[in-house]
């Protein structure tokens, strides 16, 4: 029913329903991400792995519909179908853990790094809500499985340098499999100086130093039960973010979880695994290395998250099923000291997060039923109660300012439906996809006290009286094979109800000096967004292919506005040499002018760019060992440019040599 | 010889005696300190009586002072549970005097020793020097006198204002509430009073005080939801909504209008005239 009524509201739009399937991976081998292995349609990304030390957010920028938003050199934020982190859901491992910054300086993926993970699962829509609800996609970033292969001690290191910015990054990686018992631990450094953009201006500010430690380990009980716990400190310290005003001190974030795995093969109840985890985030921003500031001060924030999940998969005739019952606690509190520039007043001070605490709990299903050998169809829901309550007095009374009838908290009842429709054929395969979801305001939505948002130059008030943002979604995905062709369409529509953006407030005066108002958010009645991919690839010969994408995006409000921050047109051409010690690959990258750019919501019209890259890889085996290296240029041209998700249009970097070195011994 | 060691155990004797007497009996009332939490400013010593004058703070300063009054009996170090008492505080000006606007001394209820009046001094010598308080009580039906000098220290805020109006009447402004601002929105109590000749201030009734609270320090942010002060005839002062979006310095800009609207002092805030010249501060 619900099915057949999401059917004809999509229908109504008058939309030829496009859908995606866009259910795939990026996967690292058992040494480094060195080579991806895809599951799913889509190969593009095998072809782009270009450096054994990318971080984390180089691998997710790879995927079509994923698009970093960058303040800097480091932490960038991901965007899905052009909706920004409070509309997805990511997790690590499916825990969830959310960022102490109330700026977004922090986006989760920044707390962990290639060498802690194994794949990272990207889901767009409502596919995506097995471990939270979301209106954009899931990214669950996958630590690796427990093993029990008796290969004994094995090790690698990496060195990575890149001219643009000094780039050095070092790698190691301990592991030893018994049969019994494994442990692994590894550890990462990566400290880059201000980088240059095109034509050799130095961007000031973008400097960053980091490091990540991480260690797993899992004990065998018996022949169906494991239990693993792991354990991973990350901290980055001296983060340059030159698209605004402040920097960063000290990013730091502990992530731990113990895990109980049953699994058996002859059971109807295939897996059952359950996870309690921890994890707890200090951001502290300061603006101490800049010269110039109209005030000086400091903004501190924490963020804690205590929760579980029990995940079973059950296999019981053509169906596959599986059930996520989860649950999270999260605390989030940030403030801000401003300094007056007359010592004699005292310091200001304010809480930006009044100690919000979100408690919830879910349970999400899914079943995957296989009509026939090539037809199946699969149906997931999610329901949860999210509550929200302020713990500090003081933050409910600064709200109270805003709203004088505020309680200290609310619940909100969500839930998600998706279906999906897959037929796979030798010549083509198609997906088909409809989707309802809903989302509770994040924490700076929902109870945000004077953020500033330099993209726009306002301060955002959250509401706690915003309604739950609501998607209807409707994805198709289709790829036909004529010999050594491959063309692919993918494209998807959402129809989001009370999308929550900031409005302007004129009543209400600034708290930022020179910022130029308040914003409040609020909801407007509907947004639509709508991204189309097209995708080919021709195997000239079996070491020689090409392949391009194109894509276009666009998003609007019922206001008729432009939705800020959507993708203009894109463009990337590939061609690629593989042998089985040898790759290279040349590669063109681009973006069409910006013309639906949002002048409403504070964006300025980003112009064009085209840039190109080259890299090469090589693969030396010495006995035992492997030597995997990787270099090439970024940016041959050196063009200046930006993108339209660089913030404040900062330029990105210039011209860069790099070269990664692994060395794997068995 | 023995005498040395007997008298100590004597008095470790009587003294334990007297330390358990006194623990086990019940029937005497446990004293009360009926100034607990507040803290003496100074006495005040006549031949038969001494007048213990308490604040919270300790000290006189410009601006609204809540003050908590007794008086003693030199003779026996009684306090005395009923009197009346009113008083007279004089600044003594180079060429002039003149006093200030100050409440009545009524009992504090709950207590038996203690009253309370409060004292609105608009200004200070740096020194603090220049005041005299005079005064004037009745115990048993016999009037007594008594005058010192006290000292009133200049406040760090500008939390009282005296100021001529458009009218051409002299009137003083000063700040009650709040004693502790959050960052809330807080009730703000104003006192309001003409001065009708040196020695006499009367509260003004019925007027409006409009409100525009900023900070300078940061670009001269203002706060939402503030209302105007209007006068509450219960309590004789002005009363309104304050709104405080954060800790630090605040300027509370006002403008005091009368019966029919007219501006007596004050301007609007505008990005070119950026505090009125009618205002209180207040720094938390």
């Amino acid at each position: 029913m619900i099915k057949a009524t999401l059917c004809c509201v999509c229908f109504l739009f008058g939309l030829t329903l496009y859908a995606q399937e866009d259910t795939y991976t990026i996967e690292k081998d058992t040494t480094k991400l060195e080579e991806v292995i895809l599951i799913g349609q889509r190969k593009l990304s095998n072809y782009r792995q270009e450096k054994t030390l990318s971080s984390i957010d180089d691998y997710l920028e790879k995927s079509n519909r994923i698009t970093m938003i960058k303040r800097g050199n480091y932490a960038w934020e991901p965007t899905m179908n052009n909706m920004a982190s409070q509309r997805l859901v990511v997790t690590i491992d499916g825990m969830q853990i959310f960022g102490a910054c109330t700026d977004k300086m922090d986006p989760i993926t920044s707390y962990v790094d290639v060498s802690n993970l194994e794949k990272v699962s990207v889901d767009s829509g409502q596919e995506g809500t097995e471990n939270g609800h979301c209106v954009g996609g899931g990214i669950d970033l996958k630590m690796p499985q427990s093993k029990f292969n008796g290969t004994g001690l094995k090790s690698s290191f990496d060195l990575g340098y890149e001219t643009n910015g000094n780039y050095k990054s070092v790698g190691l990686d301990l592991e030893y499999t018994g049969n019994k018992f494994y442990v692994n631990a590894d550890g990462i450094f990566r400290k880059s100086n201000n980088y240059h953009a095109g034509g050799n201006k130095e961007i000031l500010y973008s400097q960053f130093q980091k490091y990540n430690i991480s260690v797993q380990g899992g004990y065998k009980l018996s022949e169906n039960n494991v239990i693993d716990a792991s354990v991973i400190y990350d901290k980055a310290t001296d983060v340059g973010y030159p698209a605004l005003p402040m920097d960063v001190s000290l990013a730091k974030a502990l992530i731990t979880s113990a895990t109980h795995t049953f699994k058996n093969n002859s059971t109807t109840i295939k897996s059952l695994e359950t996870k309690f985890y921890y994890n707890t985030i200090t951001h502290i921003m300061d603006d101490s290395k800049r010269p110039d500031v109209p005030i000086r001060m400091d903004m501190p924030g924490w963020s804690d998250t205590y929760g579980f999940y029990s995940k079973a998969t059950l296999i019981e005739g053509k169906h596959n099923l599986l059930f996520n019952v989860n649950g999270f606690y999260n605390r989030s509190l940030a403030e801000m000291t401003m300094y007056p520039n007359n010592s004699n007043q005292p310091a200001m001070f304010m809480y930006t997060w009044p100690d919000i605490r979100t408690l919830y709990t879910g349970i999400y299903a899914k079943d995957a039923f296989a009509l026939i050998k090539d037809k199946t169809v699969s149906v997931s829901a999610r329901f949860g109660y999210h509550q929200n309550t302020i713990a500090e007095e003081v933050g409910l009374e600064s709200l109270q300012i805003f709203y004088p009838n505020l309680s200290d908290s609310k619940s909100r009842f969500l839930m998600s439906f998706s279906t999906n429709y897959q037929i796979k054929k030798e010549k083509h395969d198609a997906a088909f996809s409809v989707g309802y979801g809903e989302r509770a305001p994040s924490v700076s939505e929902g109870y945000g006290f004077f953020l500033y948002n330099s993209f726009d130059n306002f301060d955002y008030i959250g509401n706690p009286t915003l309604k739950n943002e609501k998607a209807l979604e409707a994805n198709v995905a289709t790829n036909y094979y004529l010999n050594k062709f491959k063309i692919g369409l993918e494209a998807s529509y959402f129809y989001i109800i009370d999308y929550i953006i900031g409005e302007i407030n004129p009543d209400l005066s600034a708290m930022t000096i020179e910022a130029n108002g308040v914003k409040i958010y609020n909801s407007l009645s509907n947004a639509r967004i709508f991204d189309i991919y097209l995708n080919s690839e021709y195997n000239i010969s079996k070491a020689f292919s090409v392949n391009g994408t194109i894509g276009y995006n666009c998003g609007k409000g019922s206001n008729n506005e432009n939705l800020p921050l959507i993708k203009p047109f894109s463009y990337l051409a590939e061609v690629n040499y593989t042998r089985e010690f040898f790759n290279a690959a040349i590669q063109l990258n681009g973006n069409g002018n910006q013309t639906n750019y949002s002048s409403f919501y504070g964006e300025n019209e980003t112009a064009s760019f085209a840039i190109l890259n080259l890299n090469l890889g090589n693969m030396f085996y010495l006995k035992d060992s492997k030597l995997v290296l990787k270099y090439g240029i970024e940016n041959i041209l050196d063009t200046n440019y930006s993108t339209y998700a660089d913030w404040n249009n900062i330029p990105q970097q210039g011209r860069n040599f790099y070269i990664n070195a692994s060395f794997v011994i068995n | 010889m023995k005498l040395k060691y007997i008298l100590p155990i004597l008095f470790i004797a009587i003294l334990s005696t007297a330390c358990s007497s006194d623990d086990d009996n019940n029937d005497n009332p446990p004293v009360i300190n009926e100034v607990e939490g507040l803290t003496k400013i100074q006495d005040i010593t006549n031949n038969t009586h001494t007048i213990e004058l308490y604040s919270e703070s300790g000290y006189f300063y410009t601006g609204y002072n809540e003050i908590s009054i007794r008086i003693k009996d030199n003779t026996n170090n009684t306090f005395f549970e009923d009197f009346s008492i009113g008083w007279m505080p004089i600044m003594q000006m180079p060429t002039m005097q003149h006093s200030c606007p100050y409440s009545t001394i009524t009992k504090t209820p709950g207590k038996d020793t203690v009253y309370q009046g409060n004292i609105i001094y608009q200004m200070t010598n740096t020194d603090g020097s220049g005041w005299t308080l005079t005064f004037n009580y009745t115990i048993d039906n016999v009037d007594y006198s008594i005058t010192d000098t006290i000292t009133v220290i200049q406040y760090e805020n500008q939390n009282v204002t005296s100021f001529m109006g458009s009218d051409n009447s002299r009137y003083i402004m000063a700040l009650l509430e709040p004693k502790d601002p959050k960052i809330a929105i807080n009730t703000m109590k104003v006192g309001l009073y003409r001065m009708e000749n040196m020695m006499s201030f009367s509260v003004v009734e019925d007027y409006t005080i409009t409100l525009d609270p900023r900070m300078p320090g940061m670009g001269n942010h203002s706060s939402p939801n503030n209302t105007d002060l209007t006068y509450r005839s219960v309590e004789g002062i002005y009363q309104g909504n304050l709104s405080l979006t954060m800790t630090g310095y605040w300027v509370l800009n006002l403008k005091l209008m009368d019966t029919m609207d007219t501006v007596l002092k004050g301007e609007t805030v505008t990005d070119e005239n950026p505090q009125s010249s009618l205002y209180l501060e207040l720094e938390f």
